[in-house]
């Protein structure tokens, strides 16, 4: 009788310490969002969204360039990373025990662990040393190997879900492997693809590293992918170091609009994950 | 057009394991050929042999010949995609694509095989669910997912999309093992229409329904065919003592 007692206070103990866990957990989240929220949110406004940053002390001016440098870098990477990573991830279902599979899994996994300082390092050594500026493109190029590992990684997850009683009714109607792909195992994933693009999109959104030392920053509007360009993450890190009232004060509202973006993306993905396995 | 099947001593292995021992058996067209056993007898593996579904796991053998009328399906000439065509299968877990809907399942094939265009699919579609007696439940809502259908619905609608690329020969990997009685009872009323048309090899665990749907029983126990005869006398008057074993419980 004690013993089981004495069993039972421990798992209550257990289960108050993994709630205790689970809340600190939430409480840090809820904290970064109420201060950015509440230093950001005087600043954010029409003309904040849409005008070019303002000289120290000038009235005005805003992150409009560094809103449209960041959605364009992070575009750039999604539109690089992702034919590459569904097509990785599709060999790894198709070929799951493969000594390459193994291998890519391994691969990709490090990159994963990789510092993103690092991979804006290689890109900057690559190409910024090689073609003597920064620039946009190089920019998308560092966020797309950012992402790489995250797709790749949930893609060929996702792709697992199809189940192999489908796959084989597909074959057994006469599809080839290819066509089993194509019309069967994508189409059917492709919720959850998505919602792994997303998940890329917003941890690429974030990133200061890779763009700081790839794209650099920029006062003016975007005009070619060769130049230096702003982004959200760089001009908050340039606002928020600077002496300038005025100057920190922006780098919290870029924060609030970046952090608002990054927050809808993650929690549209899970919600539309949510429903897909509701659906299943 | 309906084909018969014939196997001649055909044996399968995965890896070193082998599970198809020697087998010959042939089954007549336009008739049920109904193949029994305990699990892991081999049954469903001689089943899937014939689509050469198989194959496609790594570390499988087949020797031996199936020749489904008179071609041979392992010859260098016949391409297993094409095969597959041929041979319709329906699976035990019942199994409608489910991105797509009722309608867009059974075109599935019919789109794949590029074997109609237009307003020609949606007559096909129609044909084919009428067919495998779907048509009467779906025909309000043929844009629903296929996987919203009740089980026994969907394993008709797995039928219709069978049809659909007119095959020679139908597999049944235990159609019903899902089904509750009244679904057992329409599938089993649909194969006896299909043998009108199509051969019908069907695994089952249900003696009773081997009884009611076949016109031939093959017993597989082991990996070795040990009896098969015309449903009526296999029943009746087993000649192998395994058999009568088996059909009184004794083993399996």
């Amino acid at each position: 009788m004690t013993n089981r007692r004495k069993r039972k206070a421990l798992g209550l103990l257990f289960e108050a310490l993994c709630v205790l866990a689970a809340s600190i957990a939430i409480v840090v989240l809820a904290l970064i969002l109420y201060y950015v929220f509440r230093r950001g949110i005087g600043v954010v406004g029409f003309v904040f969204l849409t005008s070019l940053p303002a000289p120290v002390g000038v009235a005005g001016g805003g992150i409009g360039n560094a809103l449209i440098g960041s959605l364009l870098m992070v575009g750039l990477g999604a539109l690089i990373a992702v034919p590459v990573c569904i097509a990785a991830a599709v060999f790894l279902d198709q070929n799951p025990a493969s000594k390459l599979s193994a291998f890519v899994r391994f691969a990709t996994r490090v990159l994963s662990g990789v510092p993103s300082m690092v991979i804006g390092l290689f890109v900057f050594g690559q190409l910024v040393l090689r073609t003597g500026n920064y620039s946009a493109l190089a920019g998308g190029i560092a966020l797309s190997i950012v992402m790489a590992p995250v797709i790749t990684l949930s893609a060929e997850e996702m792709l697992r879900l199809v189940p192999s009683s489908q796959r084989e009714a597909s074959m057994a109607l006469g599809a080839s492997k290819q066509q089993t792909v194509f019309r069967l195992v994508l189409p059917g994933a492709a919720g959850g693809l998505i919602v792994g693009v997303m998940l890329a999109v917003a941890l690429a959104a974030g990133q200061t590293a890779p763009v700081l030392l790839t794209a650099l920053t920029s006062r003016f509007w975007l005009e070619s992918l060769q130049q230096p360009t702003a982004s959200l993450p760089v001009l908050i890190y340039h606002y928020a170091t600077s002496p300038f009232a005025d100057w920190q004060a922006h780098a919290w509202g870029a924060a609030l609009v970046l952090v608002t973006a990054i927050l809808v993306l993650n929690v549209t993905a899970q919600l539309s994950l949510g429903l897909s396995n509701r659906r299943r | 057009m309906a084909q018969g099947v014939n196997i001649e001593n055909f044996s399968f292995w995965y890896g070193q394991s082998q599970v198809v021992k020697n087998i010959s058996l042939s089954a007549p067209v336009r008739q049920v050929t109904a193949l029994i056993g305990p699990s892991g007898c081999g049954k469903t593996t001689l089943l899937r042999s014939i689509n050469r579904l198989h194959e496609l796991h790594p570390g499988t053998r087949a020797a031996g010949r199936i020749a489904i009328g008179e071609e041979d399906i392992f010859s260098a000439a016949v391409d297993p995609v094409d095969l597959r065509r041929r041979v319709g299968m329906i699976f035990q877990k019942p199994s409608p694509f489910p991105h797509l809907s009722v309608f867009e399942n059974v075109a599935a094939g019919l789109r794949l095989h590029g074997l109609a265009q237009g307003k020609e699919i949606a007559e096909r579609v129609e044909a084919c669910l009428r067919k495998a007696a779907l048509w009467e439940e779906v025909k309000d809502d043929l844009g629903r997912k296929g996987a919203l259908l009740s089980g026994g619905q969907q394993q008709r609608l797995c039928i219709a999309r069978a049809l659909a690329v007119e095959p020679e020969v139908f597999l049944m990997d235990e159609p019903c093992a899902s089904l509750d009685p009244v679904g057992i009872m329409r599938i089993e009323e649909l194969i006896r229409e299909l043998k009108h048309d199509y051969t019908v090899i069907i695994v089952t665990h249900n003696m009773h329904q081997a009884s009611r749907i076949s016109d031939q029983t093959a017993f597989v126990l082991n990996g070795e065919l040990v009896e098969v005869g015309r449903t009526k006398e296999f029943f009746l008057a087993p000649t192998d003592p395994r058999t009568e074993a088996y059909l009184t419980w004794k083993i399996g």
